[in-house]
């Protein structure tokens, strides 16, 4: 256990301030490729929804000196750079006074909360269930048993809401009441508190958006697992281990699982980004209120700056998560540190 | 625990190892061939129904409103028509006519940026792999920053700026992000390849560096191309899909997606119109399924470990 290589640490920084860099750059470049100017564009977009706007001339003139499209196009994007550096990413159009940095700062930790307790449940059971397919030791009927539900594991998360939904929010009644609620993060009418109760109902409501990941999911996880297992099922270590009358569980645990994570670790942090697409999807099928209704919403009404910041941010954090899984996996694996010296 | 020895010829006799693999014949394995037929059986139902259906019932306004399939009864208590086998939805699009015309093009659009993600990802995966050096380097960053980035958002800006796209552009725009996984697959494979008795006996043979990327390495990467390329398929039908349920996408003939999302914003859901959000669902899931099976069926035939693992 110990320290990084240098090399190591350099490489993955790199890669994250990369990763933001190119997000930003695209986002800049992006709405500069639809033609006429991004305020025109955005005129035109709502000409288009409310038929005509007053003084469009006028509303242009003033956006276009507010944003300095009038300066050269390397200015712009070294402002737009700086910009998005001190996370200024400016106005929501539609919720005009508050700001994109409000809005995403509020809907942010709902997501982060929604994908992380995901996560630590898919990746557990996943690899868990992995595990127990190859182990010699395991019963028949559970091998039988966990290939079936993994089924699921190509369908996307966010039609499996649909199903979870119309089972769990719709057709399964107790007491006239949908045995599940349909969207939503938490009851309507109450705030957010710290309270137990409100904790209840957020996780009351976080069940079935959470369940739509974690079973569509952990199937992958598993069949990664198992590959890995039955690799080293073959190694010489193992066949020692068994000759020295360890008991199965510890070498189930230290000598299997403890080798076979390794891989799935860096399967995780290369899986972020489709998780992260997952997850807006299956947040608008719940309508539940972090950043994927958030650009729904931006979307809906045409608010090009509130889709902007929002993608900006989540790309961002997702990258951020890359990078401390990646940092981590030198600490549960000791060869890695070794490697750069 | 004779059965764990690593030498036994087969592992402890599974028996149905040992049935399915009669004439020890990887492409006979069952995974790939129920996967395969499951895909081919929906593209001769595809067949059938362009031959004896009129698709022109997919467009808005061709069939009356919100009705049932046959045998069931929507909240107004009509009762379905066999004029409507899979009943209507609410412009009065006839569901058959729609899934007949929308399978394909949401398989279509998984299978054009699928190749061109494959193509460049097969060109700079055996760059990366045969050139090494900064050429190595430079593909190695573009892969991990590519793949750390979530697609479905960088596209949600694109679409937000050009919201009326055609379906192939979607395809293109999305295999902007479909070439990353390929190619560091590709690449890894290459350069484990290169190490190989073979590669390197072609080598001192003096065989030309494309020969030996061509003939030498390319017939033996082909099964595991083809499980690349299937994967590839999966992940763009899902950001198209995933787009479509945002409400991108072609309007007046519908995809799979499109369908759906229209039958979101209608809350079919709660007027219990299940055929119209329901059957494409299953049926994207059918099709998920079934290229995962070819998937993990390709694994097997181009790695024998796997295969003698069950």
């Amino acid at each position: 256990m110990g320290s990084f290589s240098l090399n190591y640490l350099l490489r993955r920084l790199l890669v994250f301030f990369l990763t933001v860099w190119v997000a930003a750059t695209l986002i800049f470049i992006i709405p500069r490729l639809a033609p006429g100017d991004p305020i025109q564009a955005m005129i035109a977009r709502m000409t288009q929804f409310e038929g005509y706007v007053e003084n469009a001339d006028l509303i242009i003139e003033a956006w276009r000196k507010r944003f300095g499209l009038d300066d050269p196009l390397h200015v712009q994007y070294f402002r737009f750079l700086g910009n998005t550096l001190r996370l200024d990413l400016g106005y929501s159009m539609a919720n005009f006074p508050a700001t994109v940095y409000e809005l995403v700062g509020r809907a942010l930790p709902w997501t982060i909360g929604l994908v992380g307790i995901a996560t630590v449940i898919f990746f557990t059971v996943g690899n868990l269930c992995g595990a127990l397919l190859a182990w010699y030791r395991t019963p028949k009927w559970l091998k039988v048993l966990i290939p079936m539900s993994m089924t699921f594991t190509s369908v996307p998360p966010a039609l499996f809401s649909l199903l979870l939904v119309y089972i769990f929010g719709f057709l399964i009644k107790v007491n006239e009441k949908p045995l599940f609620p349909q969207v939503g993060a938490y009851a309507r009418g109450t705030t957010p508190e710290f309270t137990l109760e409100f904790f209840g109902s957020v996780l009351y409501h976080g069940f079935l958006p959470a369940m739509s990941i974690v079973l569509v999911t952990f199937g992958f996880w598993a069949l990664g697992m198992r590959g890995m297992m039955v690799t080293i099922e073959g190694e010489d270590y193992m066949i020692l281990a068994q000759a020295k009358g360890l008991k199965p569980f510890y070498v189930l645990y230290r000598y299997m699982i403890r080798n076979a994570i390794l891989p799935q670790m860096t399967a995780l942090a290369v899986s972020i980004g489709t998780l992260i697409n997952g997850s807006v999807l299956v947040e608008i099928m719940f309508v539940y209120n972090g950043m994927g209704s958030l650009i729904y919403s931006g979307i809906a009404n045409q608010d090009f700056g509130l889709i902007q910041g929002t993608s900006f941010i989540l790309i961002v954090t997702s990258a951020l998560a890359v990078l401390i899984i990646d940092l981590t996996y030198p600490l549960i694996d000791p060869r890695i540190s070794l490697e750069g010296r | 625990m004779a059965e764990r020895t690593k030498d036994a010829p087969v592992a402890g006799g599974t028996k149905e190892a040992g049935l399915l693999n009669r004439f020890d014949n990887p492409w006979m394995n069952w995974k790939f061939l129920t996967g395969a037929g499951i895909i081919g059986f929906i593209f001769f139902l595809i067949f059938l129904g362009n031959q004896f259906w009129d698709t022109e019932l997919a467009l808005a306004g061709a069939s009356p409103l919100n009705m049932p399939p046959v045998g069931f009864t929507n909240w107004r208590n009509q009762e379905g028509i066999p004029e409507h086998p899979l009943g209507t939805e609410n412009s009065g699009r006839d569901m058959l006519a729609l899934l007949i015309v929308g399978t394909p093009r949401t398989i279509g659009v998984g299978a054009i940026a699928a190749s061109v993600g494959m193509g460049v990802g097969i060109l700079l995966g055996f760059l990366a792999g045969f050139v090494g050096g900064w050429v190595d380097d430079v593909i190695r960053l573009a892969t991990d920053v590519t793949i750390t980035i979530p697609s479905l958002l960088v596209l949600i800006v694109i679409q937000a700026v050009l919201p009326r796209i055609d379906l192939v552009t979607m395809a293109l725009l999305i295999s902007m992000f479909a070439w990353a996984t390929p190619t560091r697959y590709i690449r890894a494979q290459v350069l484990s390849m290169r190490e190989s008795g073979y590669v390197q006996m072609a080598r001192l043979s003096g065989v030309p560096t494309r020969d030996i990327m061509y003939k030498e390495i390319m017939p033996n990467l082909l099964p595991y191309l083809a499980a690349s390329y299937i994967g590839n398929m999966t992940g763009a039908i899902l950001s198209a899909v995933g787009l479509e349920l945002l409400g991108f996408g072609p309007q007046r003939i519908p995809s799979l997606g499109v369908t759906i999302f229209w039958s979101i914003e209608a809350a079919a859901l709660l007027r219990n119109m299940w055929w119209w959000w329901g059957i494409p669902t299953v049926i994207l899931a059918v099709v998920f399924i079934a290229l995962l099976l070819i998937n993990l069926g390709l694994d097997e035939i181009a790695n024998p470990r796997l295969r003698k693992a069950n």
